[in-house]
């Protein structure tokens, strides 16, 4: 009973910030149709940067918020200076699909090379700001630490923010109006530009505190080819196509689904199967449904 | 009619060719030390590995973020065989392929139905889930691997015939026959079939052509071969384990297949020289600059993905398609 | 004098000539209707005015705005709004959204929230589905939602790119009606393309004909109406 209940609880743990890799990869597939595989590179970057602003500040959660600004000014220079010539350059001929992807891809190499360059290869410890000790009741220690429960209640806040953000303001109108349809839009007085920037990021905010949450949580080290990132990155991916792609509502949900079915293949079968579940996972929902969860129109051929 | 007899001796001209190759190869392989042998292996490796790629993204316009776990499974293949079932060498090889285009096949199944960031998500999934299973059933050896011995050359070589160079050979070899397979399937019905689907796959389906049966069939082909890359690599190295498969090496075929050209066959050995020429430059470039540790230890990762990103901002199709289009514009020019 | 003045403009797409050396001019609070056959430039001409595509060569000027050296976005803010072909409306927003769209850039809330009391007035239709995602909306209701949201913008030089395209004669003849009421009531000056010439012509003041990117006739409707050669070619009696 305790090991089903502490089960869901890591579930739920780790699958809010899969959720947030997962907003990340949503918000900039929405404003440009590309799947930036540089996220993990981002939000590496952006931790390694709370990093050094846990040693200025000696507080976890003065750097959380500061990382989240850095990540987000990292991105939208990307955009600047990379993605808006990506997209006039190489939008046609034969490999015009699989160019930003490529893109991306170098510039997760590019931006971890940058990366050892200042923090050199080895591990970095990121302490845990709070009691990562479970809660006990009675003789049994749950798995719900302090330390989870602020980032579950971290995550949900972002993502609350986010959603108010994207439903209820004018920015998020811009930004939604951008993202389904750029020439109207522009039509319409938005500074679609400038508005995706924003989108880039809005992204990099959210993957920079999912690096900041997820590492604590899991290793508590960081290093230039963190295997933890790159997971997060696929994890991420797998969560925002179980929601669909399109919507940040389904990031979220695909994001916990995720985390739960991993809690339970690790604790119920074995956790060598673990990372395979998750190609597994992604397989069966893009064949069984193919709109994800939340399912938007046209979204797995556009 | 002269059509047909001009590809005809094409094909001849092209079977002389790769021959002339292979005999220079073998001159070369005995004029120069064991690093340069080892490193020739090495290239002929990536030039498989790569061609597979190239076949997959730039023919039928499947992309594969993940082609280093099809490697995998041609290395663990060839080496369960040999172990588990005492097969020959020389037949690994083939059970290798066999082994991936069958799994390809399967992945392709599901791939034809996804369209490019849907299938480079998944490709990117299945190579940081796979070789976590090595751990998961003892025949697949664990975080140790297996070992793989492709044996030593026989003694009919003579005494200073390294196993470097038996290496070398079996790899070039492989290497040679795949190109010239290739060569041949892309010019024929089904490469230009693959072609169409990647230009225009409504249009494909109108005219008639099966795009999923197609998409599958290209798919299990590139994962055969990728598989004997995978064979080669272990004979290379002599062992098959998790950490020789690493994300990394998936990312490294791109970067050859896109420095390459994607498009185009041609350019196939600019890719594989580039990825193994890199860290030597790199080496080079630092110890001239007085680098530090943390300088020379980053820079080919560094020089790898600026070459990735400048080559797909300048040169999307690739230098020798680049060289192509601007020498056929010229000839255009020049009717006028 | 206030006015949309196009002289010698020529645009290009790729290696194709869209439009060749186009000159008219529409006085201000005018109703224009674009005629022409298929291909023969007019959604090329509005996308032009519009910032959407860039000239080859001649100008184009709404009052004093240069319209060749805007991009869209800016020129919505100069005056002139613009509703692309088929339906411009964001499928996924609500028609509320769609409205509040072509008002976020203008600073005075109390102004906008008034024209969008206007609109709703003018097309009470929408008023009634203010909630509803604009892909539920009828054709008519779309098109409606796309002028609304064009006006939004307050503009003064509207563009409509084939406002009757795929719509029952009787909406038609509402959204023509509309179109002309507005024009009036609002001040506005209209560039109005259309493949249906004679229910264009007929609520136009003049009328530009094109035929391969070049200006074949340029006249008071009435006078286009009357002219035979135009009948036989474009209004197809």
């Amino acid at each position: 009973m305790y090991e089903l209940i502490n089960t869901t609880l890591i579930g739920i743990t780790s699958g809010s910030i899969y959720a947030l890799m997962a907003i990340a990869i949503v918000l900039v597939w929405r404003s440009t149709r590309i799947v930036n595989f540089a996220q993990a590179g981002m939000a590496l970057l952006s931790t390694y940067l709370g990093y050094e602003f846990i040693r200025i500040f000696h507080s976890f959660w003065i750097a959380l918020p500061l990382a989240m600004v850095a990540g987000a000014l990292v991105a939208a220079l990307i955009d600047l200076v990379f993605m808006r010539l990506l997209v006039k350059h190489a939008s046609q001929g034969p490999i015009a699909a699989v160019a930003p992807i490529i893109a991306t891809l170098g510039l997760l190499g590019v931006i971890r090379a940058f990366i050892s360059f200042f923090w050199g290869n080895q591990d970095l410890a990121i302490d845990s700001p709070i009691s990562n000790v479970g809660y006990t009741v009675g003789t049994h220690t749950l798995a719900i630490s302090p330390l989870k429960l602020a980032i579950l209640i971290a995550s949900l806040a972002l993502m609350g923010v986010l959603t108010l953000l994207f439903q209820r303001t004018n920015l998020g109108l811009a930004l939604r109006a951008s993202a389904f349809a750029p020439e109207i839009s522009r039509l319409a007085g938005v500074r679609v530009d400038g508005v995706r920037t924003l989108g880039w990021a809005l992204a990099g905010a959210a993957g920079a505190a999912a690096g900041m949450l997820q590492t604590p949580n899991g290793t508590g080290t960081l290093s230039p080819d963190s295997i933890e990132f790159s997971l997060l990155l696929v994890f991420g991916f797998i969560a925002a196509v179980i929601g669909g792609l399109e919507s940040l509502l389904g990031a979220v949900l695909g994001g916990l689904i995720l985390g739960l079915v991993l809690a339970f293949v690790l604790t119920y079968i074995s956790g060598s199967l673990v990372f395979i579940t998750g190609f597994v996972l992604l397989i069966v929902v893009l064949i069984a449904l193919p709109r994800g969860i939340i399912g938007a129109k046209g979204a797995r051929r556009a | 009619m002269r059509a047909v007899h001009k590809i005809k001796s094409n094909s001849t001209t092209r079977f002389i060719f790769f021959i002339a190759l292979g005999i220079v190869l073998f001159l070369l392989s005995n004029r120069v030390d064991e690093l340069r042998v080892y490193q020739g292996a090495e290239i002929a490796v990536y030039v498989i590995a790569i061609s597979s790629l190239i076949l997959l993204t730039g023919y039928s316009g499947q992309i594969s973020l993940g082609h280093g776990a099809l490697v995998a499974i041609g290395g663990y293949a060839a080496a369960v065989a040999n172990i588990n079932f005492h097969v020959p060498i020389w037949l690994t090889f083939f059970i290798a392929v066999l082994v991936s285009a069958l799994f390809g096949a399967l992945l392709g199944a599901a791939a034809a139905r996804l369209s490019g960031p849907y299938l480079a998500g998944a490709t990117l999934a299945l190579a940081v889930g796979l070789p976590s299973i090595a751990n998961q059933f003892t025949v697949l050896g664990g975080e140790q691997g297996l070992t793989f011995d492709a044996g030593m050359p026989p003694a009919s070589l003579g005494e200073d015939f390294t196993v470097y160079k038996w290496n070398f050979w079996i790899a070039a070899l492989a290497t040679l026959a795949i190109l010239w397979l290739l060569q041949n399937i892309l010019r024929s019905r089904y490469g230009r079939t693959w072609r169409a689907i990647r230009s225009n796959d409504v249009a494909a389906e109108l005219s008639g052509i099966a795009i999923g049966r197609s998409k599958v069939l290209a798919f299990a082909l590139s994962a055969g071969i990728a598989g004997l890359a995978g064979a080669c690599l272990a004979m290379l190295v002599g062992t098959v384990s998790p950490s020789a498969f690493p994300i990394s090496l998936s990312f490294s075929l791109l970067t050859g297949a896109v420095l390459a050209g994607v498009t185009t066959l041609g350019g196939v050995m600019i890719g594989a020289v580039v990825l193994v020429a890199i860290p030597e430059i790199a080496d080079a470039v630092a110890n001239r600059f007085g680098g530090s540790e943390s300088v020379t230890s980053n820079l080919p990762g560094l020089l790898v993905s600026a070459l990735l990103i400048l080559t797909v901002l300048l040169v999307p199709n690739g230098p020798v398609e680049q060289m192509r289009t601007i020498r056929s514009r010229k000839g255009v020019a020049s009717h006028h | 004098m206030m006015s949309l003045r196009i002289s010698n403009l020529t645009v290009d797409h790729g290696a194709i000539r869209a439009l060749d050396d186009v000159s008219f001019e529409i006085a201000r609070g005018q109703l224009c209707a674009v005629i022409g056959a298929n291909g023969a430039g007019k959604t090329t001409l509005l996308r032009t005015l519009s910032g959407l595509k860039s000239a080859t060569s001649g100008s184009a000027h709404w009052n004093e705005t240069n319209l060749l050296h805007g991009k869209a976005e800016q020129l919505v803010r100069h005056g002139v709004s613009h509703v692309s072909e088929g339906k411009s409306v964001i499928a996924e927003l609500s028609v509320k959204e769609n409205l509040d769209l072509g008002a976020l850039w203008r600073r005075n809330k109390k102004e906008s929230a008034e024209t969008k009391t206007f609109i709703i007035e003018t097309f009470p239709r929408l008023g009634e589905r203010l909630e509803q995602r604009a892909d539920t909306l009828s054709g008519g209701e779309r098109q409606m939602l796309a002028i609304g949201r064009a006006l939004m913008s307050k503009p003064e030089l509207l563009l409509l790119d084939e406002p009757s395209l795929g719509l029952a004669p009787l909406v038609v003849a509402q959204i023509f009606q509309a179109i002309r009421d507005l024009t009036t009531s609002m001040g506005l000056t209209v560039l109005l393309v259309e493949q249906n010439a004679m229910g264009a012509l007929k609520i136009a003041d003049t009328g530009v004909v094109f035929n391969l990117g070049k200006v074949v006739a340029n006249d008071f409707a009435p006078a286009l109406i009357a002219d035979p050669a135009v009948r036989a070619a474009y209004l197809g009696y």
